[in-house]
């Protein structure tokens, strides 16, 4: 479930960007405040061993599919927050560039929703639960729940993100369920193997999950640290990613037709307080014809229309054929370029 | 996912040609300044999307990376984006324009675009990674300011990346050899306890770098090589993509081209 590049608006990217960053630095920060020369090789190792456990597959129960761990929670309990945060980040880094899943803009999201929950809200979850006996019922319930939870909010992170950027016409409600309702086998088996996991390096290596492996960067957090944190950068990203998209979206959704009921004003778009944004974003429509109907002349009455599917359009067929034989023609003139560089380079000079 | 061809691809990066000589610093802002472009086009856009390809294959081109190893890459990614892209001609069926005929709906178009957006943002970042090495990236990202804590982190992952890959493999490998195909053998309690040896293999690995980094003077400071250099070719290099997106953003080039084109043909324009 990792958010593309392809779903994503500059403003809903950039603003998961800072907020990742944000978190990324003070992970740092916080790491730097305890220094502990031992963790540096760990992490490093343990962000590969993310991948190693990737190749293991197990069938998934009930089902005939196979599957295989996800590790976010796993290094969570393990290192602590701070430390599985960067080791998470790190992973997504490798994967977005070797594995190409995601991509660059979208690095933001996914460590948002890939990292942020499990590493902080799951990682509280699953110390509520446990308390201090890591074992039995409440270490796998713990683990469970911990992971149930931080992967349907990631879920629901990437179901929010892509409407915001306002790329995909699925209805909020009916992604937002069928994207839970899939995560939820998957959390649910990421628990059990998580959980799993842990018991088994209880059992060879006792001692090693309790202490935080060792380690004297990692003591159990407190509780009243890092509630004020998250909800604050939370609420600050979902502020400013509401709002930004809001304003960068160039079509009259569902969501921003819900927006503009919900403030009761049918001029929501003709009034919108970055007036500059909104006349470049209309000089910059390139094909005014793509574009939904007539947004320049009488934003009131297209801002009513827009929620019942409005008239067809006034189609230009010279302007399509023309969109259309021009995009063949860049394309073929591409191709062309491509192929007649690659005929033509020097064969010995290659790169050793 | 596949750690072969991330090897294959890993191996690119240490190329010696002119994108390769570039300062990372320059191509991973240039890299994100494209991206950003791409992202930037409103959702019913298709056309002026299609000259943009030039970033990626220039970089290919100048960088001598075999056009298979990019297309087998960009083909074997499982793309979430095309998923959730597939259910716009479902639900969005104004018609937007007409060709020979033919209504084509808004879904089609927008489905169309993501597709577009999706492959080249997937090549940016291929060649990106294909034509700079990541410790290279990374060296950019440290003087770039990126906190070192992170840079040290993605440094010692990636040294032990495919180590650790090939270790979990020989695992898998071992497991399947002793399960003869039945199913019993891969579940889930069994593929737990692997990856519980696993961890606890890659816990030792660590304490023994520890020791090992001890003997060769580790304090607890890594200090990185800084020798880049951000030249003039570099700054040309950064400015030129900058320009070329704005361009291919504002300027309305494919139509102008389609419009000169139909004075040309019959029927059209």
């Amino acid at each position: 479930m990792h958010m593309a590049d392809a779903l994503l608006s500059p403003a809903v990217g950039g603003a998961f960007i800072a907020a990742s960053s944000a978190t990324l630095a003070f992970s740092a920060y916080r790491l730097g405040r305890q220094p502990d020369e031992r963790r540096v090789p760990l992490m490093g190792v343990l962000g590969a061993f993310v991948f190693a456990a990737q190749m293991i597959n197990f069938t998934i129960p009930g089902t005939g599919s196979s599957g295989h761990l996800g590790g976010g929670m796993l290094l969570a309990i393990l290192l602590g927050p701070y430390a599985a945060f960067l080791v998470i980040a790190s992973v997504l880094v490798v994967q977005s560039l070797f594995f190409l899943d995601g991509g660059i803009l979208a690095l933001g999201t996914n460590l948002f929703n890939l990292g942020v929950w499990p590493c902080f809200l799951g990682l509280l979850i699953y110390r509520a639960i446990v308390g201090r006996h890591v074992e039995g019922w409440r270490m796998w319930l713990g683990a469970c729940v911990a992971v149930v939870v931080s992967l349907e909010l990631g879920a629901a992170g990437v179901v929010i993100q892509t409407m915001l950027s306002g790329r995909t016409d699925l209805p909020f409600g009916r992604f937002l369920a069928l994207m839970l309702g899939i995560h939820f086998p998957i959390a649910l088996v990421e628990g059990i193997a998580t959980a799993a996991v842990v018991q088994y390096v209880r059992a060879i290596r006792p001692g090693v999950v309790e202490n935080g492996l060792g380690l004297s960067g990692s003591p159990p957090m407190g509780k009243r640290t890092l509630a004020p944190v998250v909800i604050s950068f939370l609420a600050v990203a979902v502020l400013t990613g509401g709002v930004l998209a809001w304003f960068a979206s160039e079509h009259p959704d569902g969501l921003e037709w819900a927006i503009a009921r919900v403030r009761g004003s049918e001029q929501s778009e003709a009034e919108s307080p970055v007036p500059a944004l909104e006349r470049l974003q209309q000089k910059t429509a390139l094909m005014p014809d793509y574009d939904f109907p007539r947004r320049g002349e009488d934003q009131s009455a297209s801002a009513g229309a827009a929620d019942e599917p409005a008239a067809t359009l006034p189609v230009n067929v010279g302007t399509s054929a023309a969109g259309l034989l021009g995009a063949a023609l860049t394309l073929a003139l591409t191709a062309l370029l491509a192929v007649a560089t690659y005929g033509f380079r020097p064969r010995a000079r290659r790169a050793p | 996912m596949t750690a072969l061809s991330a090897h294959t691809l890993d191996r690119l990066g240490y190329g010696d040609t002119v994108i390769h000589r570039l300062d990372p610093r320059a191509k991973t802002l240039a890299t994100l300044v494209f991206v950003l472009t791409v992202v930037s086009f409103p959702k019913y856009v298709v056309a002026p999307l299609i000259p943009l390809a030039l970033f990626p294959l220039t970089l290919m081109i100048l960088g001598e990376i075999p056009p298979a190893a990019i297309l087998k890459r960009t083909a074997a990614v499982s793309p979430f984006a095309v998923l959730v892209g597939m259910f716009n001609p479902v639900f969005d069926t104004q018609p937007m324009a007409q060709i020979a005929g033919l209504t084509i709906t808004g879904g089609w178009i927008s489905f169309a675009s993501i597709l577009v957006r999706f492959l080249l943002t997937v090549s940016a970042a291929l060649a990106l990674v294909a034509t700079t090495s990541f410790p290279r990236i990374c060296q950019g990202l440290d003087a770039m300011k990126v906190p070192r804590a992170f840079i040290v982190q993605m440094l010692f992952l990636y040294r032990y990346l495919f180590v650790l890959v090939e270790e979990g493999t020989r695992l898998k490998r071992a497991r399947d050899l002793r399960r003869f195909g039945r199913r019993r053998g891969m579940r889930l309690r069994v593929a737990a306890s692997l990856i519980g040896v696993l961890f606890l293999r890659t816990y030792e690995r660590a304490e023994r770098v520890y020791l090992a980094m001890c003997a060769r003077g580790f304090d607890g400071r890594l200090r990185l090589p800084q020798r880049l250099r951000f030249r003039a070719a570099d700054a040309l290099f950064v400015v030129g993509t900058a320009a070329a997106c704005g361009l291919l953003r504002f300027l309305p080039l494919v139509e102008w081209l389609g419009r000169w084109a139909g004075g040309w043909t019959p029927g059209t324009a």
